[in-house]
């Protein structure tokens, strides 16, 4: 297709605003497989940005491309618990029939295999992407139909609908997942109540942010009214903009921000709440705009979960048609919209100013802080950034109450959580529990055997915990975590465990900072030397001092926790590590003998004599 | 009534909206730094200016003084930690100072004699990064680029013409030029823009310059870089 036509009705469809940029890449991306030059050029110039910074996003974001990717962009989720269950052989597979080297486009153009992190698809993986949609459950017999659809050259939207079927894998529902709810209901009762008692009900409720760091909702959504720049004349400081809000314009004063970035290895639970639990999402942002005093909402919605996009589209048209989006919400003098904006795969964005710098069109960079979102947010508009799962809480305790909601739980911790259970255990899947649950129990649900090497709490950037930590419990307090939980039995290599988890945070540094972009770097490179038998007690001593390095100076949380997989399993299994040193003072950091294949390549040799003699010792 | 904070014991007073390197400059208190430059809009990147406030590591370029905040700089833990994060510098780049134009007057040279650099300390990269010479006054050598942006702030900030741009992510980050062939002579700039002299280190030189001060009688020849607080 016409270059100039795509562009157009890119920028049409999207409005021409720099802040739409990363959504007309993805458009473009979509439709030509990489980014045309003269694609650059066109939206440049009607964008009126410079190329350069054009470039800059697609060289930053790892859906977008300059160089062409096949027509069926296939991406294998590199995730730990893939890995464990086989997608090496699945990208082998792949790679030998098709005729393809990974990374690297097939010459006829029509096929590129690649691997990317975690796709959110945990409990069911091998999991993957092709041209950005989902596809599960990748068996041997699953790929050969695959294979069979390409060579054939079938169109994606006419391949069989099983291939992109996301089971939703319910596991155990609490008090969110089962909570009976009516369209509107959570609004309705958030202008019944009023907007400041519905305040003070989160208030006693004690929700704090589902997303990790656990902030406390009601002082945050607080904060953001508080900064408020117009109106409040009165001086009435305890107000909670019973004024008229704005209409939909782009001057709305405050920002309602979803973070459906999702990308936190082994967690997959706000794939579910999108799925099943949308409207109540949506009716937890309306609550919040109905209080901060906001009139739009964006969902940033992460780029490995794209396939759900046409579903929330519609459930938000069907929101407006029922007038629970838009102008005057159920009659009141209250207006509010959604808009969707996809990520492009990069994990950094799920922190909230680096996200914010992504709904804005530029690379996803973490911000200087302070200021914070809630003063300077989106545009520098005060802004409320909460994840999925706070949001639907928000909801249901708008609608409940907050005492209803500080029944469960723990007294730092109320209400319930939902796991994303994954790795060695008879039933992966989500498991809402209430907070307080020791990790006993869940593994006592779940299904898995207690013989294990430990557990990845948290995801990569939280913790590992081993056997004698089990009576811990689920809580900010104790164990926190943004709902990743990932069992392995006793037959696991940690080194295998925490080389992926390492690499991944070198893979996912956003590079703005010193410590963490080369420290990242650094720590895998000392990780590999070790993990190739090649470490000496000095070399697990600058594995220690990096991370410590990179932990106490980067700029955000990426940094800051990238070196949690390492620091947290030599804390707790030193043997493991000392086990797999050399018993001698000094290693090089190199393999000697192997820096020679060049050599023995060019003169075609490979024998005894061709390599180092300690070699065969 | 003034207000103020204490960096390392010592009282210091600041006025409302600066930040700790502002405070600390104007009472002649060296911070290490580099990306920080007072004319321009701080940027918090290299991270060498990391000073612990009330307990917690942040950066003094960016975090904003407030009353009551003591401020620890000067600490061996601090500057073991810069040392460390400026020798992550010299192994990402290639920077070989003795044939390096910019030395004596480099701020990344300079900075690393004043945190005792005596050794790399980790393996080097030896990453390949392109060398731009097209331009007939000035010369672009990436493999010295530390990132600080100020060349990007400054032909954003004061030139008004956008020239540079940080491009890639994690440790494929790179500096790109603005113009048709992606080199320097196409781009509009000129010797005498901000952009031109901005570079703390010997990335982005004006030819033919390089040796009009001998080695010996650079700025930092003579004394160190925390001594000269005007220098920065």
């Amino acid at each position: 297709m016409n270059i100039e036509t795509v562009v157009n009705s890119l920028i049409q469809a999207h409005g021409a605003k720099a802040t739409q940029l990363l959504q007309i890449l993805n458009g473009l991306q979509a439709q030509f497989h990489h980014i045309p030059e003269d694609a650059i050029t066109l939206v440049a110039e009607q964008l009126r940005i410079s190329p350069a910074h054009i470039v800059s996003l697609i060289e930053f974001y790892s859906f977008l491309s300059i160089t062409p990717r096949g027509d069926y962009e296939i991406l294998i989720s590199d995730s730990i618990t893939d890995r464990m269950i086989g997608n090496r052989d699945i990208i082998d597979q792949l790679c030998n029939r098709l005729g393809v080297e990974q990374g690297v486009l097939r010459d006829d153009g029509r096929v590129s295999i690649n691997t990317t992190s975690c796709t959110g698809m945990c409990d069911q993986g091998p999991a993957g992407l092709i041209n950005g949609l989902t596809i599960t459950q990748l068996t041997s017999d699953r790929i050969d139909e695959i294979i069979k659809l390409i060579e054939a050259s079938v169109p994606l939207e006419r391949w069989p609908e099983h291939l992109f079927a996301v089971s939703d894998n319910v596991q155990q529902r609490g008090l969110l997942l089962e909570n009976d709810y009516t369209k509107g209901d959570a609004i309705r009762a958030t202008f019944e109540r009023g907007r400041e008692k519905t305040l003070d009900e989160l208030t006693s409720s004690a929700l704090r942010g589902r997303g990790g760091a656990g902030f406390k909702t009601a002082m945050k959504w607080h904060f953001c009214h508080e900064s408020y720049t117009t109106g409040d004349t009165d001086g009435d400081l305890g107000l909670i903009c019973d004024s008229p809000s704005n209409h939909v314009t782009a001057d709305c004063d405050r920002i309602v921000v979803c973070n459906a970035d999702e990308g936190e290895p082994g967690t997959f639970k706000d794939r579910l709440l999108l799925t099943t639990h949308a409207h109540q999402l949506i009716e937890g942002m309306t609550v919040c705009a109905a209080i901060i005093g906001s009139c739009k909402g964006y969902i940033y919605l992460r780029g490995e979960y794209r396939y759900l996009l046409d579903a929330l589209e519609a459930m938000l048209a069907e929101r407006r048609e029922q007038n629970l989006l838009g102008d005057n919400i159920l009659g009141e003098q209250f207006h509010f919209d959604v808009e969707i904006r996809l990520g492009a795969g990069a994990y950094i964005c799920g922190e909230e100013s680096a996200l914010i710098e992504s709904l804005e069109g530029n690379r996803g960079i973490p911000r200087n802080r302070p200021p914070f979102p809630v003063t300077n947010g989106y545009l520098n508009k005060p802004t409320v950034v909460n994840n999925v799962e706070t949001f639907v809480c928000a909801a249901a305790i708008a609608e409940k109450g907050g005492s209803w909601f500080a029944q469960y739980g723990t007294e730092q911790s109320t209400g319930s959580k939902l796991l994303s259970v994954s790795g060695d255990c008879a039933r992966p899947g989500i498991y809402e529990f209430t907070f307080g649950i020791s990790v006993h129990e869940i593994l006592d649900r779940c299904g898995a055997d207690l013989d294990l090497l430990g557990i990845q709490v948290g995801g990569p950037s939280g913790t590992f915990i081993t056997a004698d930590e089990f009576e811990r419990k689920i809580a900010f307090e104790d164990l926190a975590t943004g709902g990743s939980f990932i069992i392995f039995n006793s037959s696991r290599n940690l080194f295998d465990i925490v080389q992926n988890f390492t690499h991944f945070f070198s893979h996912e540094s956003c590079g703005f900072c010193t410590p963490c972009r080369v420290g990242t770097t650094l720590l895998t490179r000392q990780f590999d030397k070790i993990h190739a038998g090649h470490g000496s007690a000095g070399d697990l001593v600058e594995l220690e001092e990096i991370g410590k390095i990179i932990q106490a100076a980067s700029h955000c949380g990426l940094g800051q926790t990238a070196a949690n997989p390492i620091l947290t399993t030599l804390a707790r299994l030193p043997n493991l590590y000392h086990m797999q040193l050399k018993q001698i003072g000094f290693e090089p950091g190199f393999d000697l003998d192997s820096s020679l294949d060049t050599a023995r390549r060019l003169t075609a040799r490979d024998d005894l004599d061709a390599h180092l003699k300690q070699r065969e010792q | 009534m003034e207000q103020h904070i204490t960096i390392d014991g010592v009282i210091v007073p600041f006025k409302p909206g600066e930040t700790i390197m502002q405070a600390a400059s104007a009472a002649n208190i060296y911070i290490p730094h580099l990306c920080h430059h007072p004319e321009f809009k701080p940027h918090g990147s290299c991270k060498l200016c990391t000073v612990n406030v009330n307990g917690r590591n942040c950066s003094a370029c960016t975090f904003p003084a407030e009353f009551g905040q003591q401020v620890l700089n000067q600490t061996d833990e601090l500057n073991k930690l810069r040392l460390r994060i400026i020798q992550m510098l010299f192994v990402e780049g290639n920077h070989l100072c003795p044939a390096c134009e910019k030395s004596g007057n480099c701020k990344l040279q300079a900075t690393a004699y004043q945190l005792g650099m005596l050794d790399s300390h980790f393996p080097h990269f030896y990453k390949a990064h392109e060398v731009d010479s097209s331009h007939p006054d000035l010369m672009l050598d990436r493999n010295r680029c530390i990132f600080c942006t100020l060349c990007v702030r400054a032909s954003r900030d004061v030139d008004g013409k956008e020239i540079f741009e940080i491009s890639g992510r994690g440790i494929n980050k790179h500096l790109v030029v603005n113009s048709p062939s992606g080199k320097l002579h196409d781009s509009g700039m000129e010797m005498d823009d901000r952009a031109a002299d901005i570079c703390p280190t010997g990335a982005l030189l004006v030819k033919r310059q390089g040796f009009s001060v001998p080695i010996g009688k650079r700025t930092f020849d003579n004394h160190e870089i925390s001594e000269d607080l005007d220098e920065q």
